[in-house]
């Protein structure tokens, strides 16, 4: 079994008084794809967000690639290599498509600027372009992008898929597929299934802020009690 | 013939009033700052030009030296008490950042007392030109060229730049400026400092035209937030267009009008809020 590289120990987390995060633990191998899936509300966006630093953990520890990272800056934590791909995608408008990148870019990434437009080409046609001028599906392009040429050393990506057309969706998840064959370690919250069962390699459930289904996909995919129960439309 | 005469008097007077208050709209665009002691910064560039040329010192040292000055000085202050306030209210911005010009305000005059003096132009540009009919102060005519110049490189700093970029991505979303592992807290501290200085540095400039006076600093806040204002809070070309414009309108006033040229000024500004209240070319 590989070494792991991004460890999450019994996190919680607050917004106000509202105790959103009620001790999250799992953790993300070297080269592993690991979906973070659950209903609305149950504790993903704030889960990668305790991870980036945007929600500092009350209590808990997160460790990457051996160092302690709980309490740290969210810029000290994506120099690491924690990249966030955040569910707002947050593309700047203000700024053309290369200058979204630019402003990311580092020298030490293995993906330089022209190597995300071989992999997004709509991107390079759209280079010029405001970042407000893009589809949805060309916005997730650049937000996925931007993080690659960012130097990651692991990829968290919030429902990259969602909301877009069934036929972008498919384009982004054999682009991730080509991002996943270098073997870059993918922590990916969504609830669209068949994109999970197509990238995963493991899968953790969330409920009420806390890990309730830790398993392999093979596991996952014989195991339809849970995924009825925690995330079928019918279970209550 | 006297209207070209007032047209270039104007120009000058708005590449200043640029200058002022385009920091004053990076710096609201950036950290949603509302900062009232802007026109302190102007304050002190001029009195430290003038401090500096009385004691001997080179006009161009001076002019130099005095907005480094100021800059290093509101680094100072933004990262020691403002960059604490930011995420308060803007009631409170107001606030602290009156409170703060106040305090410059009298400081000036504890030091240099209540009166203010005369600045000499330096000895090279002490001599008239001939506009036409009109004699024009040679030291104008270099402030306009100048203040163009630095209006160029200011455009290249922040649209041809990173820094630049990261200042107008930091306007839409400073957690997501963070996540891609930039130091925002860095980047908002450079962009105070830079406002701040191009603000003493209008001072500076300013300074041989007007001389100086301990309350230039309350009518600088004043025009520069007009120009804010009317050119769009953030937008780079409206501080330009607006301060050209305001600069113009004052200048031509008082050939037509002097009593209305103030307030002309602020009809001007009345009427923008009303029809187009991002200004003229502010955003969303």
């Amino acid at each position: 079994m590989s070494a792991t590289l991004l460890e999450v120990e019994n996190v919680h987390g607050y917004y106000g008084k509202s105790h959103i995060l009620q001790g999250v633990t799992l953790e993300v191998r070297e080269g592993e794809v690991v979906t973070l899936l659950g209903r609305n509300g149950a504790g993903k966006t704030s889960t990668v967000k305790s991870i980036s630093g945007l929600l500092a953990p009350r209590t808990g520890r997160v460790r990457f690639a051996g160092t302690e990272i709980s309490g740290w800056q969210p810029h000290q934590i994506a120099q690491l290599g924690l990249a966030l791909v955040p569910e707002n995608r947050g593309i700047f408008g203000l700024l053309s498509v290369e200058e979204n990148l630019r402003i990311a870019a580092r020298k030490r990434s293995p993906w330089s600027i022209k190597d995300v437009y071989t992999i997004f080409p709509r991107l390079e046609e759209r280079r010029r372009n405001g970042g407000g001028q893009l589809s949805g599906g060309e916005q997730q392009m650049l937000a996925i992008a931007r993080a690659l040429v960012n130097a990651p050393k692991l990829l968290m990506l919030d429902e990259p898929v969602e909301g877009l057309a069934p036929v972008i969706v498919e384009e982004i998840v054999a682009q991730l597929k080509q991002i996943r064959a270098t073997g870059i370690p993918i922590l990916l919250i969504e609830q669209n299934l068949a994109v999970c069962t197509e990238l995963a390699d493991r899968h953790y459930i969330l409920e009420l802020g806390r890990v309730v289904y830790n398993g392999t996909h093979d596991e996952f995919a014989a195991d339809e009690i849970t995924k009825d129960r925690y995330l079928g439309v019918n279970a209550h | 013939m006297i209207y070209l005469f007032q047209l270039v008097n104007g120009i000058g007077l708005g590449m200043l009033y640029f200058l002022l208050a385009v920091g004053l709209s990076i710096i609201f665009g950036l950290l949603h700052f509302v900062n009232f002691a802007h026109g302190a910064f102007y304050l002190l560039g001029a009195y430290l030009a003038y401090d500096m040329i009385e004691r001997g010192l080179n006009f161009w040292a001076g002019l130099v030296l005095a907005p480094l000055v100021v800059a290093a000085l509101a680094a100072l202050t933004e990262i020691v008490l403002l960059r604490r306030i930011y995420h308060l209210p803007h009631t409170f911005h107001i606030l602290v950042t009156v409170g703060l010009a106040l305090m410059v305000q009298e400081l000036v005059i504890i030091l240099w007392g209540p009166v203010g003096g005369n600045v000499s132009p330096p000895e090279a540009l002490s001599g008239v030109v001939m506009l036409g009919d009109f004699i024009y102060p040679q030291y104008r005519l270099f402030v306009i060229v100048f203040t163009m110049v630095l209006a160029l490189g200011l455009w290249w700093l922040l649209e041809g730049t990173r820094l630049g970029a990261v200042v107008r991505a930091g306007s839409e979303s400073t957690d997501m400026v963070s996540l891609l592992g930039i130091d925002i807290l860095k980047v908002n501290t450079a962009v105070f400092a830079l406002g701040a200085g191009l603000a003493g540095l209008a001072g500076s400039l300013a300074a041989p035209i007007r001389g100086v006076e301990p309350f230039m600093g309350v009518e600088a806040l004043g025009i520069a937030f007009v120009v804010v204002v009317i050119g769009g809070m953030g937008s780079y070309t409206g501080a330009l267009v607006a301060g050209l414009l305001v600069g113009i309108v004052q200048s031509i006033m008082t050939t037509l009008w002097p009593e209305g040229a103030r307030l002309m000024i602020y009809l001007g500004m009345g009427l923008v809020i009303l029809t187009m209240p991002r200004g003229l070319l502010g955003r969303a």
